[in-house]
């Protein structure tokens, strides 16, 4: 619970279902500013977004499938065909590129992001079935998250006005 | 003059508004707090950021491409 919002203060819940880099800042910008905002924030990480919650992240981003990315190159925007993907190397390299392109312009990392979430008292729950799943134990994770279920979810999500799928 | 100022030149959303909000924290109530920043989309969140938490936007002006607000903290 945010220390400043009281029992009358908004809630906002979010289930976050993805782990690529680009995929890990809807949800940690919205939550950190929510929180900011003195809305009760609780995040549920489950599938592929529990990776979000572990101590070392090294997060990519990938080309394939995603015919929207346009990388900016010397005044011009490079897309991405799939058949980029198949290249060696071709997701580390675009994953440096988004990581510079993020430094340069003044863009906030998830790492310091998901910092200021923990500060801010945002709730996270690890989802209990995805750590069974992937095989992950509370000690992967960084200090802050709790375990917790559909239930524990839907719970949070009945007193929310905001409730995001991400 | 502000009591307190905070430069986040350089910064991208949401960071002006996290730092700002840090910064108001450890404010008494009614103190100023100075923000300068460049991004331009923190015109529009820092009216909805006083808006929705109650501190008051006293000023928000431009000048060569730096966008500078004052907020009061309230109670």
């Amino acid at each position: 619970m945010n220390a400043e919002a009281g029992t009358n203060a908004k809630a906002m819940s979010l289930i976050v279902t993805k782990g690529s880099l680009d995929w890990a800042y809807p949800p940690f910008i919205l939550a950190t500013t929510a929180a900011a905002m003195g809305l009760n924030v609780s995040m549920f990480f489950t599938f592929y977004g529990l990776t979000l919650l572990k101590k070392k992240l090294d997060l990519q981003v990938t080309t394939l499938g995603n015919p929207a990315m346009q990388m900016p190159m010397m005044g011009m925007h490079m897309g991405m065909p799939n058949i980029v993907s198949a290249i060696p190397g071709a997701d580390a390299a675009a994953s440096a590129m988004m990581k510079n392109l993020i430094k340069k312009k003044g863009v906030a990392s998830i790492e310091e992001l998901r910092d200021m979430a923990v500060e801010s008292e945002v709730k996270m729950i690890a989802c209990q079935m995805t750590m069974d799943l992937f095989e992950y134990e509370m000690d992967d994770l960084i200090d802050g998250p709790e375990l917790g279920g559909a239930a524990t979810y839907i719970e949070d999500a009945s007193g929310a006005q905001i409730n995001l799928f991400i | 003059m502000a009591d307190q100022v905070l430069d986040t030149k350089g910064l991208n959303c949401p960071l002006p508004i996290l730092k700002a909000k840090k910064a108001l924290n450890d404010m008494a109530t009614g103190a100023t707090l100075e923000i300068l920043a460049t991004d331009p989309g923190a015109v529009k969140d820092f009216e909805a950021f006083c808006r929705t938490t109650g501190n008051e936007l006293v000023e928000s002006t431009e000048e060569d491409k730096i966008f500078r607000f004052v907020i009061r903290r309230a109670a």
